[in-house]
């Protein structure tokens, strides 16, 4: 990010050297910081609220339930895990606070996963293939309602906001889904892990 | 009529979430005024923890618009672009979105300020924007917790699963908003 950062800033300038732009690449840094802290206050408004909503999913065991229902499926793809671990039921609590947007309750919960996960794992080095579907399952991230996204076009002014609701979550959907098909391909194509590799080390 | 489906269901979804979880919690007897409340409060954390973030890309990208540099770029792969009924301006999202979820927010703001909210290239970023995961966080995130250093076939996966997300994007976008 630090080099990405840095060359967008010095290429603009260096293009506006030669397009003779510099007078409004200047007014461009004054106008969007003012835009930036106006963005950050209507996300602050749709933020609070969509949190304050989703607290009393979490408080009042809807989360909890829901993932309880997932509990058999994520049973399915984590054939490693040995059953009575904690693990299937932290990874459905995960996937769920996660498409919640609860991502301050996801997170913790799949890091508790992780290590459940590290427990069993044979080398601890190496990514077993249980942490590779969990990786899969989060950098997919599914997620019902993209609440700051909705927010960035609200802050816009755009007509109808929520018009992206069943789009992206029809696109989160299958990006999660074939997250899924893949990892458990390529599974069948990496090298399996070295039993007890790493542990001298 | 499909689409006008869609969009009911779009719309209606919010409410009936937030209607259902109002209900669950009266009926199991969650303070929700309080417990709302509590949770709100996260929802300003977030914002101000953001902020600075926002500041640092979308001053970078507005200057990179103002300076000509985008158009030079957008001049020079017009015709692919064109091709994929993409517009050029998509292209950073596409990028950023797997490394940083702060950043791409700035990226979009960009983009909705730049065609207007209701612009097609809006709705595009934003269902590029709404539907992912930063990738490359998580992973260093998840891994770095328990100290796995070969992520043997996560990478991959990610990156592959992303390219997917990306391609259903522009799919539905086209199919829905152009």
């Amino acid at each position: 990010m630090n080099y990405i950062w840095f060359f967008l800033i010095f290429i603009s300038i260096v293009t506006a050297a030669f397009t003779g732009r510099i007078d409004a690449v200047v007014s461009a840094i004054l106008d969007g910081a003012q835009k930036s802290v106006e963005i950050a206050l209507y996300l602050a408004g749709i933020m609070a609220f969509w949190l304050g909503i989703m607290r009393i999913a979490e408080k009042s065991g809807m989360v909890e339930f829901i993932a309880k229902l997932l509990t058999p499926v994520a049973r399915r793809l984590f054939p490693e895990i040995p059953d009575g671990s904690p693990a299937v039921g932290d990874i459905a609590m995960n996937f769920t606070a996660n498409a919640f947007g609860l991502s301050n309750a996801a997170t913790p919960m799949g890091l508790k996963a992780m290590e459940e996960l590290q427990k069993i794992n044979k080398d601890k080095n190496s990514a077993s293939n249980a942490m590779c579907t969990l990786l899969a399952m989060n950098t997919a991230g599914f997620q019902l309602v993209p609440a700051t996204v909705i927010a960035v076009l609200a802050s816009f002014g755009a007509k109808n906001p929520t018009e992206i609701v069943l789009p992206a979550l029809i696109v989160t959907t299958i990006a999660f889904l074939s997250a899924l098909v893949i990892v458990k391909i390529l599974e069948k194509l990496t090298p399996p892990q070295k039993e007890n590799g790493g542990e001298e080390c | 009529m499909l689409k006008t489906a869609i969009n009911a269901i779009s719309l209606w979804m919010i409410p009936v979430i937030i209607l259902v979880v109002l209900i669950w919690g009266l009926v199991k007897k969650v303070p929700v005024y309080e417990t709302f409340v509590d949770g709100a409060k996260d929802g300003l954390r977030v914002s101000v923890n953001i902020l600075p973030y926002l500041v640092a890309i979308i001053v970078a990208v507005s200057m990179l618009r103002a300076s000509g540099a985008i158009e030079l770029v957008q001049n020079a792969f017009s015709g692919v672009f064109e091709a994929l009924k993409i517009p050029a301006d998509i292209l950073p999202v596409m990028i950023v979105r797997s490394l940083s979820g702060s950043a791409v927010l700035g990226l979009l703001s960009d983009i909705v300020q730049n065609f207007g909210p209701d612009s097609y290239p809006a709705k595009l970023a934003a269902v590029i924007v709404g539907s992912s995961e930063t990738t490359f966080y998580v992973l260093a995130v998840y891994f770095g917790s328990v100290g796995i250093k070969k992520f043997r076939h996560a990478l991959l996966t990610g990156i592959l699963a992303d390219c997917a997300g990306i391609i259903a994007a522009v799919a539905v976008s086209r199919w829905l908003f152009l």
